[in-house]
């Protein structure tokens, strides 16, 4: 029974999209995070995506996390000689999270959400019609 | 007087199937939304049912079949009972080349989960309907 597959489809999108939430909240979390080399800055995490074939027939496709990545672009150098985790020539390393950038995501991710769940409901209850049927 | 249950629930139950084959692939499209490189797909519902109708291997179309010269050789192509999976013309890819529009991937789904449940409906008529028949009340 194909709408079966639903269940196994939705619930990977399901996960994947709370992850990527996850990973969203530990970037917030981090962004104004200090560190003393540019080594140790908090780089922002991005997770990866691939599409997943399931099923007998290969038809059905789920989510899968390939991977979690940390963002490239440069951290923030601050001149703070005051700080306590100021390095030799008084700069601090800040985090290179985008807070708009990760906001978005979070809507986004959120949504995501919302629409796998609605298919869940959906099959659930198109699936307990069908066991009904005949009655 | 011969009464084929096939014949009687007619091409509901043939519906009823590749409806919630259709399901299922919406459900991945909605699922792949955010996924890069991801191409949304969908089946030809009037097509397929209507080489369901006609009695045809539902997967032949347009696919690729091998020739076969011996009577021992296998059918081969796709297998039968599901129709040929499509891919959907994009109305505005995105960059990250997935071509899935999250706003008619729902209507779709909410449209074939309706009538899915038509289907249904048609399908349990028919079987209260022989019932009757054959309780003779």
């Amino acid at each position: 029974m194909s709408l079966l597959n639903n269940f196994d489809v939705a619930g990977s999108a399901m996960s994947a999209q709370s992850l990527r939430l996850n990973i969203t909240a530990s970037n917030m979390a981090n962004a104004d995070t200090i560190a003393s080399t540019p080594e140790d800055a908090y780089r922002a995490r991005e997770p990866v995506f691939l599409a997943l074939l399931q099923g007998q027939r290969r038809e059905t496709v789920g989510v899968h996390m390939a991977g979690v990545v940390q963002s490239q672009a440069p951290v923030g150098v601050r001149h703070a000689p005051g700080h306590p985790l100021a390095d030799d020539e008084g700069n601090i390393y800040s985090s290179n999270v985008n807070i708009v950038e990760e906001m978005v995501n979070m809507m986004s991710a959120s949504r995501s959400f919302q629409n796998n769940t609605e298919v869940l409901n959906t099959s659930k209850q198109l699936l307990q019609r069908t066991l009904r049927l005949g009655e | 007087m011969k009464l084929a249950i096939d014949q009687a629930l007619s091409l509901h139950d043939d519906a009823l199937r590749l409806r919630a084959q259709r399901a299922s692939v919406l459900a991945s499209n909605i699922a792949n939304a955010d996924t890069p490189n991801y191409k949304a797909r969908d089946i030809d519902f009037s097509a397929a049912l209507r080489r369901a109708a006609g009695g045809q291997p539902v997967a032949a179309a347009g696919a690729v079949r091998l020739a076969r010269t011996d009577g021992a050789h296998i059918s081969g192509g796709a297998p039968s009972g599901d129709a040929e999976l499509l891919y959907r013309n994009p109305l505005q890819p995105s960059l990250d080349g997935n071509t899935v529009d999250p706003h008619v991937e729902h209507v779709e789904f909410s449209e074939n989960a309706l009538r899915y449940q038509a289907s249904l409906k048609f399908l349990g008529d028919r079987f209260r309907g022989l019932r009757n028949a054959i309780k003779g009340e």
